[in-house]
Parts: structure tokens; sequence; C-alpha cells
């Protein structure tokens, strides 16, 4: 299921510090071709439909079209991401509609907790930074 | 117009790159969970003035198998025994696994996904009244770490809204090492054993996939964790369908190759997986058969796997194919029979399932249900959410085939292949499971003095998924900054030259140009062959000969010989891939990956003489399981200077009592 770029809607992220299908892609496909200034995915048969770059574009220029040797045409599925969900627009090939809203994280972006403080105390225990911190006992098993 | 004889890339690559030197106590070698895990505990151990940093081949926002995100966390240990996950893991993989390693990391992967929960990982609750919750209304209920209670599916896994676990997972990691320690969009290629002890490891050399430079890294010690090996053999869908790998299409071996190729000893590389999906989305089936009770059929419409051919079939391979939780192999395998035998398709019968649920279900009930089946997934497989539009497919009102996979190697699934490696250093560890440098043991330690692995790289474990590949990457941050106190005083030194090391690194590129103008089109030279064509060459002969699935995964011992030296002969010719720009060097050193390692893998299914796993791969030469003989470890190192491969067996240790 390759993504494509919708030429149109496609900015080249000019306005941004980085083009962000190229930034995020996990399999290097999303490429600028510098004189268009537009993106495109440069291996579509090592797509694997992730969505990274469908999700992160900001001008929701890239859609994807299932792949050519399994997929019906005429159907889709579209994601929008919110801060704390994201809103799926899927359409069935017969037109049908449906759609479905997740929870995709609790905090807001950028406050995960990385302990910068926690120092560990003993780098000969078994145990992991917040475990110490937390007191943990570590478990012997019944051994044979 | 002008002649195709140039590179189709964005951006070329040139003879001679720009080379960074870089040197650090602890490098961080891949970006998924498990080196997430290693990024967020590595600080909390290292002492003032030690340094760090991280290579990833991607962004760590979205590298790895996580990627796309997961509906579920697999590995929860919650109220159960850490000895009974242990019994979970051996009898899923046939009894032959590293109990010690299993039980320690059991200890630790529940503080993972505790944290996960504190970063802001919706985790789906029960309530007291037998009600689930997703992740956003089940906060009122409390954490997990507070004592609330998760919606299981099964023993182990507990469900999540997870489309942004790795986006979680990653913030975490990169505020705790920071940016200025992180190098993303760099590929390390080949690790570095020392000048003077070819039995540690030195450094390694990398290049950038956004321009043309090369990175040599001195290290005191490191960790290589970059997943498992995906389309190593012909995928079934062979388009732009084979894209859609069930593991990341981007896991290219290269755990796997680096460690073999500086010397670390592999172990049960014979095993594999062979996911049971729904047919080309490769859609997850788990929740399908624990949450919402679906049976498969059969084309006759039976229910194959309760019925009495397949108890008498499973008693063939007691006691793991007795147990309450019929091992994955054997799953497959009775499900193979069916489609030998001419009674396919597979069918997910998910119409009974969801009518049989609504049953006692209001409206609202129901359509949460639908909606849950859906997130399924639009959370890990969006596109196999797609497929069943385009096949106007509501699972209420029509069924779904599965089918097995093209095979996988992996270690942190339901696979134990990768990496010997250390267990921890505890009275109840067998000393045989130990690994000493200078007297002291390394947990998760190679065969070589300060190399460490995680995740998929460690064997002989498996079942860690997503939360235990980063427990296991934190345990290894540990140990490695204990490495690096304890080896303070040890230099790096590399053998090679920076030249000798930039020509490996870019010997596809200066292949390329040397030989580029001499046909009219790039693609097609006699001097050299591009990663693509060795591609298809690498499937074909695996697809064939190395128990792919163009046989059922059947192999014998003559077609082993003939894949052998067909890879032989392949890996003699990488010496001319050719790579005309740096995705295309991306690609060449990613097939090279994958051609030691699926070397590795069928040289472990030719020294195992029996079929340890049936259902993933049949060795038609030795059927069955020889308990007496095979009751092992196989083990195997790789010798660079004589590229030699010895195998050998390594006694199994039972820890934990059945």
């Amino acid at each position: 299921m390759p993504s494509f770029v919708i030429a149109e809607k496609c900015d080249g992220c000019k306005g941004g510090d980085k083009t962000a299908c190229e930034y995020i892609c996990p399999n290097d496909l999303m490429v600028l071709e510098p004189n268009s200034m537009k993106a495109y995915n440069q291996e579509p048969d090592q797509c694997w439909e992730c969505f990274s770059c469908v999700k992160i574009c900001p001008t929701q220029a890239i859609e994807v079209r299932g792949y050519a040797d399994f997929v019906p045409l005429g159907s889709s599925i579209m994601p929008m991401m919110g801060t704390e969900d994201v809103m799926w627009t899927c359409k069935f090939r017969n037109g049908l509609i449906k759609r479905f809203k997740f929870p995709i994280r609790t905090t807001p972006e950028g406050t995960a907790n990385a302990y910068p403080d926690l120092k560990g105390k003993d780098l000969d225990s078994g145990l992991l930074s917040t475990e110490e911190a937390d007191g943990y006992q570590l478990s012997t098993p019944q051994t044979i | 117009m002008a002649l195709p004889n140039k590179p189709t890339g964005e951006r070329k690559a040139v003879r001679d790159p720009e080379v960074e030197e870089r040197e650090v106590d602890i490098l961080i070698v891949g970006g998924g969970m498990a080196a997430c895990g290693t990024a967020f505990e590595v600080k909390k151990w290292m002492s003032e003035g030690q340094t760090v940093l991280l290579c990833d081949k991607a962004a760590m926002e979205r590298s790895g198998a996580v990627a796309q995100g997961l509906s579920a966390i697999n590995t929860y240990i919650g109220d159960n025994s850490v000895e009974d996950y242990v019994r979970m893991v051996r009898n899923d993989l046939m009894g032959i696994v590293r109990e010690d390693l299993i039980y320690d990391l059991g200890c630790h992967i529940d503080d993972s996904v505790h944290l996960f929960e504190e970063w802001g990982l919706p985790i789906w609750k029960k309530t007291e009244d037998n009600k689930n919750l997703d992740g956003k209304k089940g906060q009122k209920l409390g954490t997990l770490k507070g004592g609330s209670a998760p919606v299981r599916t099964g023993k182990w896994q507990i469900m999540i809204n997870g489309e942004s676990y790795k986006r979680v997972v990653a913030e975490a990691a990169k505020l705790a090492i920071g940016d200025d320690n992180i190098l993303e969009r760099c590929f390390i290629v080949e690790l570095l054993t020392d000048a003077n002890n070819p039995g540690q490891i030195a450094g390694a050399v990398g290049f950038s996939v956004r321009e043309n430079k090369v990175y040599i890294i001195k290290c005191k010690t490191m960790m290589v964790a970059c997943g498992g090996a995906v389309n190593i053999y012909q995928p079934r869908s062979v388009g732009e369908g084979k894209g859609r790998a069930w593991y990341p299409v981007w896991n290219a071996g290269s755990t796997y190759t680096m460690a073999l190729r500086a010397g670390a000893e592999l172990s049960m590389m014979e095993n594999r997986f062979t996911p049971a999906r729904f047919k080309d989305g490769y859609g997850p089936v788990g929740a399908w058969f624990l949450l919402f009770k679906a049976k498969a059929l059969n084309g006759l419409g039976e229910n194959f796997a309760a019925g009495d051919a397949a108890k008498a079939e499973l008693e063939k391979y007691a006691p793991y194919g007795t147990a309450a939780i019929t091992p994955t192999c054997l799953r497959n395998h009775l499900m193979l029979f069916e489609m030998k035998e001419g009674r396919g398709p597979i069918m997910m019968d998910t119409v009974t399932a969801l009518a049989t649920l609504g049953e006692t279900m209001d409206k609202k009930e129901l359509k949460h249900l639908e909606s849950e089946a859906w997130e399924d997934f639009l959370d890990m497989t969006c596109g196999q959410a797609n497929l069943w539009c385009a096949q106007d497919c509501e699972p209420e009102k029509k069924n779904s085939e599965v089918m097995p996979t093209e095979p996988y190697l992996l270690g942190s699934h339901s696979g134990c292949c990768g990496i010997w490696t250390s267990g921890p250093d505890y009275d109840w560890v067998p000393d045989a499971y130990k690994i000493k440098h200078n007297g002291k043991v390394y947990n998760r330690m190679t065969t070589i003095a300060g190399l460490f692995t995680s995740g998929d790289g460690v064997a002989c474990s498996g079942h860690k998924f997503s939360s235990g590949s980063h427990a296991e990457g934190r345990i290894v941050a540990k140990e490695m900054a204990k490495f690096a106190r304890d080896n303070a005083d040890f230099t790096p030194t590399l053998k090679e030259t920076k030249e000798e090391l930039v020509d490996l690194v870019y010997k596809p590129v200066r292949t390329y140009l040397d030989n580029v103008e001499y046909t009219t089109a790039e693609d097609i030279n006699p001097n050299y062959l591009k990663p693509n064509g060795m591609m298809y060459r690498m499937m074909k002969a695996t697809h064939e000969y190395g128990a792919g699935t163009a046989t059922f995964y059947m192999t014998t011992s003559k077609n082993l010989e003939i894949v052998l030296d067909l890879l032989e002969t392949m890996r003699a010719d990488c010496e001319k891939l050719a790579a005309g720009d740096l995705h295309e060097l991306m690609r060449a050193w990613e097939i090279y990956h994958r051609l030691y390692t699926v070397e590795a893998h069928l040289r472990h299914i030719q020294y195992r003489k029996e079929t340890r796993y049936p259902g993933f791969y049949y060795q038609a030469d030795h059927p069955g399981q020889d308990d007496e003989n095979w009751f092992c470890f196989t083990n195997s190192t790789y010798d660079r200077a004589t590229n030699q491969w010895s195998l050998k067996k390594v006694p199994y240790t039972k820890i934990i009592p059945d």
C-alpha cells in the first residue's frame, strides 16, 4: 500500500525546518525532488504502509493507494492526528464510510518524564534505576 | 533524451566522502524499543565524564518494529509468577531456551510498562464490573503501578491504544540521553574489534544516508540491537506488496551479521517465525482468537484445531503439543496439514464470533466492540484495515482468510534465534551460562568482550516483545556502564586505517563510479550488480531450496547443500555490489547483511539433524524431534579470515521445574 504525494497539496515543507515525510520515513523512502520542491516515494515496493508520512505531513498531501498486487481500487483510510486522539476515516470500495476515534497519548507532547536527575546508586546490583529508587526487591526463582 | 545511466536517487554518492571520527565510552547501535530502553537508562549509571552515542538508521520517533504502533503489549507479568512466564516461553519454543535470561527479564518487564504509562501511553483498564475502558477513560481507575487492572486478552497480553507507542517511548529516550548524543540516519554497517585483542570490541563504522559522510566511532563498549531479519525469503506478495512484510521491512539482519562478522557466537539460528496472519494484509489475529474468541475453520467449515485428528497429531509432540497452550509452530503445523490435504482455505470465522459476543451486548457495547476490532488493525497494521475496506469486508458479515507468512528471523517475538549472551551473575545461574571479561560476568554480553545485545539480538529467549525488549535494553545500559567503569583504562585501537574503512563502506559507490559509463543503462552492467538484483537472487534461492513458502517450509539435506553453494557465490558477488546514491548504498549494505544472516540460518538447519519446530520448517531427511541427540542449543561462529563457519552443540540446563 505505497504512499503517494498529491502534487497540488505538497509544498515541500518550505516553511518548516525539515521535510517532514523525509525526516520520519523509517525506510528512507520519502525524498524531496529539489527542482519541483515536492516529495515522492522513491521505492514504493519497500513501503511498509506504516502511515508515518501520512500522519506527519503538515499539508495532508500524502495518502496511500493499496498495493497493486492484491488490493482492489476504490477504498481509502485516512488518519487525522490530534494531540490526544487519532480520528480515522475508512472508506469502503462500495462507498460505506466508518469513522473511529482512538486515544494516542494521555500526556502533553514533550512531557515524558525522563527522570533526568535520577542517579543510580549500586552499579553492581541487578536493579534498574527506577526499581532501585522504588525499593524493588529482586526475586530468586524456585529452581529444580 | 538523456541515457538512463545515472542514479535515480536524489542524493548522489561521491567517491570520497567526508569522514568523521569519534570516540565514546558507550556506543548504542539501533534506535528501536531496546535501544530506547538503553538510552533512557544509561546516563543514570554513567559517571561524570563518561560519554555515550546512539546511532539509528532512521528517526527514533518512528523507527524499529513499533514504528507503526501496536494494539497490545504482549508481555506484562502483573499478577502472574515469573516462573510461569519462563514455563510459557519454554513450552512455546519447544523446550530449548535459556531460562536464566527469561527469568531475569521477567523481573524487570513491568517496570518498563509502568514507565510507558507514566509517559502517556494509554493502557486499557478493567472495571470492577468487568467492563473494558480504553486508555483515556481508564485513567480514572488509576495506573497499573498503582494497582488498577489491565484488560488481559490472554494470560500475558494487555490491551493499549498504541498508535503513538514508539513516539512516546522515543521521546523519553531522547530526553534522557540528549539530542547531542544521537546520530539519526546513521547506518552502522560493520563492527570493529581491537587491534590488540581480536576478542574485544573497539568500535564501528557506518555512513550517513543524508550526506556523503563516513562515521568511524571508537568505543569501550557497545550494544548492537537493530532488530531481526525480514525479506530474506521471497514474500508471498512479490510486487509492491513485498513491502507489506509482517515484521518491519527495514530489519535487514544487521544485528546478527555485524555480530557474527565480529566473531560473536550465534545460537539457535535455525529457529524462525512464520506467523499465521490475515492473508496478504498481515493483520494481527491475536485479538480475534483471544479477545473475540473467534475460531479458524478449514475449507469444509470445520474447527480443525479442536478435532480428534489434531489432538492425535499434537500428542506426537508431547509435552509441548499437549500443553494447555499449543506452541505457535504446532498451530501452524495443524493449519499446513489442512492446506496440504486439500482442505483449504483457512478462514477466521469473525461472523460467528461477533454474533456470539453480540448476544450478551447492547447496541452501544456492540458498536464499541466493532471499534475495538478495527483499532486492532489501525494501531499496528493500517494496510489490513484498508484491505478490508477494499474488499468490502465488514467482519460481522464476511469471514477473512488466514495464511502463514514467509519466514522471519527474530529473537523477541515468538522466536529465539540470535546471539549467545551471558546470563546475569546470580548464584542460581549455571556457570556455563556466564560470560566473563577479566574475571567479571556481564549480563547480556556476547562472546566478544564489551559487545552486548538485546531485543531481537539475544538468542534462546523470545516472547519479550516491545516491553521486554525495552527492559532488556535497560539491563544492558547498566551492564555497559559497569563494563566502561571496570575497563576505564582500555584504549580501543582499530587495526584498519581510515582509508581502509572508507574503502570498505564506500566500495559499492566506487565500483559504481568506476563502471557506470561502460553501458548505456545503469542497472545493467557486466561489471557490477545492483542491490535490487541481488535481493531477488537471494529470495529465489532461499524460497526454492531453503524451506520457503514454495515448498510449504520443507527442505532436505541436498537442497540445503544447493542453497548454501548459491549463497557462497552470492556473497562472493557482493564484492561487485554497486550503489549510485546514498539510498542505494543503504540497500547494498542491507542485502549484504541479509545474505550472511540467512546463511547462518540455513547452516544451523543443516547442522540440527531433527525437525524441532514443525510448522516453522521441516527437514525432510530428519523428520520429528530427536530429544536424545538434539535436546541442546546449537551455536555457531564465523571466521572472517578463513570464511569458515563452525557449529557445535551446547548443553541445555533446566532451571525452573515443570
